[in-house]
């Protein structure tokens, strides 16, 4: 399947998603190729973490059609663990386990889902724990590591279920300001890598350097998509200049 | 009023002789009890709404009435039904004690799948979506991140319970069982002498809950060890 290069990695045809009578995402058209690397941002409610959540399965959508590698998203539970062996996602809030440690962390899903060995996912647990440079907070439990740490931990627990595709929800958000670098260097590190991304994050900096495509949304809609150059000093729509505006002037 | 100090050293090692009595209460319609709440929570998150109804009236049912009126009715209203004395349960509905164990361990089983699912809606559901992202299933989300989480967070409620069904074995003495309370009334109607008779028997419950919190302490440390900063 993962073989026909032409075919997207994650297509989106015409997604709408309601909750009850509200309509979160509208008509949503989206393609994303293997190795692409995208930034979504938006204001306050546009449905950025509906679209995100709704390609693995958070969320369920109610119209369109959303196929990632081939595999069609519907209620069939079989299709949906296919897809989420796929994709992994880190959280605004980290959302690690607080009552495992962090290795076990990292393990958990490994051993249940994947089902290495426990000598296997550990192994696998401390290269990525290397990865993100905290290999020695392997035996503390969440609350004893700082919140950029923390994220960092998570970023590598998605990473060990060796996904084809990484879904950031505002990543660094919910970061003191200190602590955001360190977490956008192992993401971008990722970036060079060629792995998969879509990033919810306002990060601009970042969405500049890394981003293949920046998508704006509006209201439940992609209102404009472009690359980093062309979105940032030719902006096509009022909304994503009235919205630019404001970010970039603080 | 004269305080007879010399009938409290009397009657105390009687009273403790039916300490053995009020622990097999407790313990035994505890345990039960735990069980049967663990089977009430599952039905009721079960998402089947028949299963989840017959839970909530049962609990209603339960929590609406005095244990003590429980007990009577177990006690006293059971065996009239010649169904009930044909049955299997008919060795342990015929004696006192089969009859406050059932009583108090249906009772205690409603209260505690209440603090159960208290403790289940209280894990974050950020975790739960986490899990799910990470491929987990249902079954293994339920076993791997709530059951240990909402555990922890339904520990002092829990506490509190076992605190209180150790009170409700007290009850088990109106119908003829010699647990603590039993023997002291016993000796009250020998002695005449309630006051310190039962005094001395509230102090006895008293030291028997400080032993029942100081265990729970150590255990919800030991579940909270993970809530702590500092190590
Ligand atoms: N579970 C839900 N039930 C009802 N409404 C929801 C739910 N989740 C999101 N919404 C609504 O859908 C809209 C889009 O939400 P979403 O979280 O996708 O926005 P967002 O772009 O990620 O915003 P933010 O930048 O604040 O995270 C919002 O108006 C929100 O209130
Ligand atoms: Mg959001």
């Amino acid at each position: 399947m993962t073989d026909d290069n032409s075919r997207p990695l994650i297509q989106m045809v015409k997604v709408d998603k309601f909750f009850g009578s509200f309509q979160a995402l509208r008509n949503i058209d989206l393609e994303v190729q293997k190795g692409e690397r995208i930034v979504i941002c938006g204001p306050s409610g546009s449905g950025k973490s509906t679209l995100i959540r709704c390609i693995n399965r958070l969320e369920k959508h109610n119209a369109g059609e959303i196929i990632i590698d081939g595999i069609e998203l519907t209620d069939k539970v079989e299709d949906i663990d296919a897809v989420r062996r796929e994709v992994g996602m880190v959280f605004q809030n980290f959302n690690l386990f607080p009552h495992m440690t962090i290795v076990k962390n990292l393990m958990i899903a490994q051993q249940l889902v994947r089902k290495t060995s426990k000598d296997e996912s550990r192994k696998l647990a401390m290269r990525y724990l290397e990865r993100v440079k905290i290999p020695e907070q392997a035996d503390k439990y969440p609350i004893q590591l700082s919140g950029g740490q923390q994220q960092r931990v998570a970023i590598a627990r998605a990473l060990c279920m060796e996904p084809e595709i990484i879904l950031f929800d505002e990543p660094t958000s919910a970061l003191d300001p200190e602590m955001i670098n360190e977490v956008l260097d192992v993401m971008v590190d990722l970036a060079k890598e060629g792995m998969t991304m879509i990033c919810v994050t306002h990060e601009m900096g970042f969405a500049r350097s890394v981003a293949d495509r920046i998508i704006f949304m509006d209201e439940g809609e992609i209102v404009e998509q472009a690359e980093p150059a062309a979105f940032f000093d030719n902006p096509k729509s009022e909304r994503t200049r009235a919205f630019l505006d404001q970010i970039l002037s603080h | 009023m004269s305080f007879d100090l010399n009938l409290i050293l009397d009657s105390l090692p009687k009273m403790l002789a039916g300490f053995g009595v009020t622990l097999q209460l407790l313990v035994v319609s505890g345990l039960l009890g735990l069980i049967l709440a663990i089977l009430l929570l599952l039905m009721r998150l079960s998402g089947k709404f028949y299963l989840d109804w017959v839970a909530q009236v049962y609990i209603y049912i339960f929590r609406g009435t005095p244990i003590l009126v429980q007990i009577f009715i177990i006690y006293y209203g059971l065996p009239q039904f010649e169904a009930v004395r044909d049955s299997v349960f008919w060795s342990i509905l015929r004696e006192p004690t089969g009859c406050a164990i059932l009583a108090l361990t249906l009772n205690t089983g409603a209260y505690v799948s209440e603090i159960l699912r208290g403790g289940v809606l209280g894990v974050d559901k950020g975790l739960l979506e986490a899990g799910s992202a990470l491929g987990m299933s249902a079954r293994q989300k339920f076993i791997y991140i709530t059951t240990p989480l909402a555990t922890r967070l339904a520990l002092p409620a829990y506490s509190n319970d076992v605190i209180s069904l150790l009170k409700s074995t007290a009850l088990a003495s109106t119908i003829t069982i010699t647990d603590m309370t039993g023997i002291a009334r016993t000796i009250v109607a020998d002695t005449y002498a309630p006051y310190e008779v039962f005094i001395s028997l509230a102090i006895v419950y008293m030291i028997f809950t400080f032993g029942i919190q100081k265990l729970f302490g150590v255990f919800e440390r030991y579940l909270g060890r993970y809530a702590r900063r500092e190590e």
